[in-house]
């Protein structure tokens, strides 16, 4: 395990992409969040029941996106230029390949993420009391890595990044396509959310916000209001988890049951 | 894979007749390749999917109330009136427009008890904005029927309107008995004519608007109106929640002189449709030689937004249309980087050497091919997605067939467009996935920012530039200058008109396009 471990690195380390893509995590994650804090604004006196924490991370809609393409280019690259027969002979176990490219894409992504809401974390520090919106509400603590449910949302903004590679890796092992796989990841990821904004019914409306990956698992960013929403934070971040499991375990079936 | 059997060169041929043969080249490999076949047919049937996916329900929402144009409108006001036979006018000086704020918020009067000593308890004296009291020809006291009024304002001056949507502004300032405004209403057959005056001696003519199917007796008549005031209790990031408190007017008259017949001496005052004012007050009082008229509500064209009103039909098909860009946008990416994964296009190119008319042929492709099935599938998915809501007991804003076809349109030319932009950054980046991402993150993303994460300010600046402006396409309902709402992303109103949003995105599929042209000149295939 520990040899195809070390390939897989070595192939995903060597990639010609991976390093711009990492660092498109970081910029993209970080430059949106700052911007968002940039635009956002409050003026009553009351406060605006705002959750800096959640703003500052906004970012991450556009960051996961990259995550996505890194994990899907991950075994949708071997696929499309067919060297992923080549790694199958040299590899037979065709899930412990699986295990370990995923084992490289949580690291990698982990610690691309890891930077990525640390900064925008950061600079929202830094630009959110020039906008009226230091602190958690109105006598709440300001945003601070150092608060337990700021630090939280960052951490678990990285494992949402993580498990968003994880949950494309998954598909784009049954896929085969890499443009199909991204389609269907991030169709996946944003199409729910658009479909609950426009849904008013109540009951139908939470349950598409507990299931959805995307909207279930950003709710670890929340750091204002928990009890209005439809999951804990943690569960949230579970639902997301389990629908990367669920993509993986389909992916791994795949790779058993197909010819390569 | 490929079929270039029928791409034979000949030396006779023109080059309108090379083009044609590459475009027969390109649909042939189109529609050669299953998988493609499959994923457009996808593409076609997710709008109506998603359609069925929409379970809104609504209880005890009412039809809205049309007006003459067709559209829903909200007919509420204080009315005292005379018949008037035939042609005619009416002249009145308005000396003050006062108003009054519910305190409560609801605007229910606690019937019995104090209201008899006070009739104005739990109101606040404030005129709202779009206070509207003044003189007005209507077709009937039914509510939704056609009119035209010259009205003084809260504070947005003199205005004429008619049929709901017809706005005109006149003199400004707001009338006080040391500037008085003189207004005039004119009846010539189905048309009238509104004057202003700040003396009563020279009049100016604000607008003449015709009123479709004006009955020979029409009802004329002092009326005045407030519309309920939206306050903002909470701002979030997002946007503002608020509360909407009952106001009302009253307009005090005199100068009263008419021109015409008037058949019937007696005034008689009405509320058109329901009101909600402090229900102990008298709307209708002489003074001296003149008369006050309160009232309260609109007359005005319904608006989407947080005060309810009515679902847009766009909501049947936004979602669906994003899914089949997504699909789309696959394919588009795959038509071409598909060829440069094969090693295809080296054969394509020598085929053609003409670089840039290789790519135009396959935009004019693929573009054909998605509006084809955007059309098809967006058509269908609008019934099919109406029917759902109305069986939710949701009630459809109404819009004429004209705006149903250009939603229609506009979402099918989005996914056609989209597909486009998605082959020219394929061209461009030569790799599928990157291409469908920036697809994605261009055209979908801005959107769903737009409308669930994004300060207001930055949600039109992102909808205003960045592809997604496009959606701006769907939208059924227009905003209304003289109608106060939250006209923001999330209920339904772009910053850009229709065909403006539609148009940003086109600019940004030329300027992929030629950048694609470009570098396909420039690299080595």
């Amino acid at each position: 395990m520990s040899r195809t471990l070390h390939a897989e690195w070595t192939k995903l380390r060597t990639a010609g992409g991976t390093g711009w893509l990492l660092l498109a995590v970081v910029v993209l994650t970080t430059a949106v969040g700052a911007a968002v804090a940039g635009s956002a604004t409050c003026h009553v006196a009351g406060g605006c029941g705002q959750d800096p924490a959640k703003l500052s991370l906004t970012g991450v809609y556009l960051g996961q996106a990259v995550a996505a393409i890194l994990a899907v280019l991950a075994i949708g690259g071997e696929y499309g230029t067919g060297m992923i027969r080549l790694t199958f002979a040299a590899m037979p176990s065709r899930v412990s390949v699986l295990a370990a490219k995923a084992a490289v894409v949580t690291g990698l992504v982990l610690a691309a993420g890891a930077v990525a809401s640390a900064g925008s974390v950061l600079a929202g520090q830094l630009i959110l009391p020039g906008h009226g919106l230091a602190g958690h509400g109105l006598a709440g603590p300001p945003l601070s890595l150092g608060n337990g449910a700021d630090l939280r949302a960052a951490l678990g903004s990285a494992l949402y990044l993580a498990l968003i590679g994880l949950l494309a890796l998954g598909v784009a092992t049954a896929a085969r396509n890499s443009a199909a796989a991204i389609a269907i990841v991030l169709g996946l990821l944003f199409l729910f959310p658009l479909l609950t904004a426009t849904v008013s019914a109540g009951a139908w409306r939470r349950h598409l916000e507990q299931i959805a990956p995307m909207t279930a698992g950003l709710e670890i960013q929340a750091t204002a209001n928990i009890r209005a929403l439809p999951l804990t934070p943690w569960q949230g971040l579970g639902v997301l988890a389990a629908w990367a499991a669920g993509a993986l375990l389909l992916g791994g079936l795949a790779l058993r049951l197909r010819d390569a | 894979m490929v079929a270039l059997g029928t791409h034979q060169p000949e030396l006779s041929a023109g080059p309108r007749d090379r083009f044609a043969r590459l475009l027969r080249a390109e649909w042939t490999k189109f529609r050669t390749v299953p998988g493609w076949i499959i994923t457009i047919l996808v593409a076609a049937a997710l709008p109506t999917g998603f359609a069925l996916l929409n379970m809104g329900q609504c209880g005890g929402c009412t039809a809205p109330l049309t007006g003459p144009g067709g559209g829903a409108v909200t007919d509420q006001f204080s009315f005292v009136h005379r018949a008037l036979a035939g042609n005619g006018s009416i002249t009145v000086r308005v000396t003050s427009l006062t108003g009054l704020y519910s305190s409560s918020g609801g605007g229910e009067s606690a019937a019995g008890g104090p209201l008899a000593q006070n009739p104005t308890a739990g109101w606040t004296p404030d005129v709202e904005p779009w206070s509207k009291a003044g003189i007005i020809i209507k077709a009937s006291t039914a509510p939704g029927s056609a009119y035209a009024a010259m009205m003084v304002t809260g504070s947005h001056g003199v205005r004429m309107q008619w049929n709901y949507t017809g706005d005109i502004a006149g003199l400004g300032g707001t009338p006080m008995t040391a500037s008085p405004r003189w207004l005039r209403l004119v009846r010539h057959g189905d048309t009238v004519t509104g004057y202003d005056s700040a003396d009563g001696t020279s009049w100016t003519k604000v607008g003449t608007v015709t009123l479709t199917g004006l009955p020979a007796t029409a009802q004329a008549g002092l009326f005045a109106t407030s519309p309920v005031h939206n306050i903002v209790t909470s701002q979030s990031a997002i946007g503002n929640s608020g509360t909407g408190v009952s106001t009302q007017d009253t307009g005090t008259f005199d100068h009263l002189s008419f021109g015409g017949t008037w058949p019937g001496g007696a005034w008689t005052r009405d509320d058109v449709g329901d009101t909600n004012g402090p229900s102990g007050l008298d709307r209708f009082r002489r003074v001296g030689a003149g008369f006050t008229v309160s009232g309260s509500g609109d007359i005005a064209p319904v608006v989407a937004g947080a005060m309810g009103g009515g679902t847009r039909i766009e909501y049947a098909i936004s979602v669906g249309s994003f899914a089949a860009v997504i699909a789309v946008g696959v394919l588009g990416a795959l038509f071409i980087t598909a060829e440069y994964r094969r090693g295809l296009i080296r054969l394509t190119l020598a085929a053609s050497p003409r670089r840039g008319r290789v790519l135009a042929a396959k935009a004019i492709v693929i573009g054909a091919v998605t509006l084809a099935a955007g059309i098809a599938g967006i058509a269908i998915a609008l019934p099919v997605g109406l029917a759902k809501l109305r069986g939710g007991g949701n009630q459809i804003l109404p819009v004429t067939a004209l705006t149903e076809l250009r939603v229609i349109a506009g979402a099918a030319a989005l996914i056609a467009v989209a597909a486009v932009l998605a082959l020219a950054v394929g061209a461009v980046l030569r790799r599928g996935a990157l291409a469908v991402t920036v697809v994605i993150v261009g055209v979908v993303v801005p959107y769903l920012l737009a409308i669930t994460a994004l300060p207001a300010d930055a949600a039109d600046w992102v909808l205003r530039i960045t592809p997604a402006a496009a959606i701006a396409a769907e939208q059924s309902i227009p905003a209304y200058p003289q109608v106060t709402a939250a006209y923001t992303p999330m209920y339904g109103y772009y910053p850009l008109a229709p065909w403006a949003g539609f148009a940003v995105l086109c600019a940004w599929t030329v300027a992929a396009l030629a950048l694609a042209a470009f570098l396909l000149h420039r690299r080595d295939a």
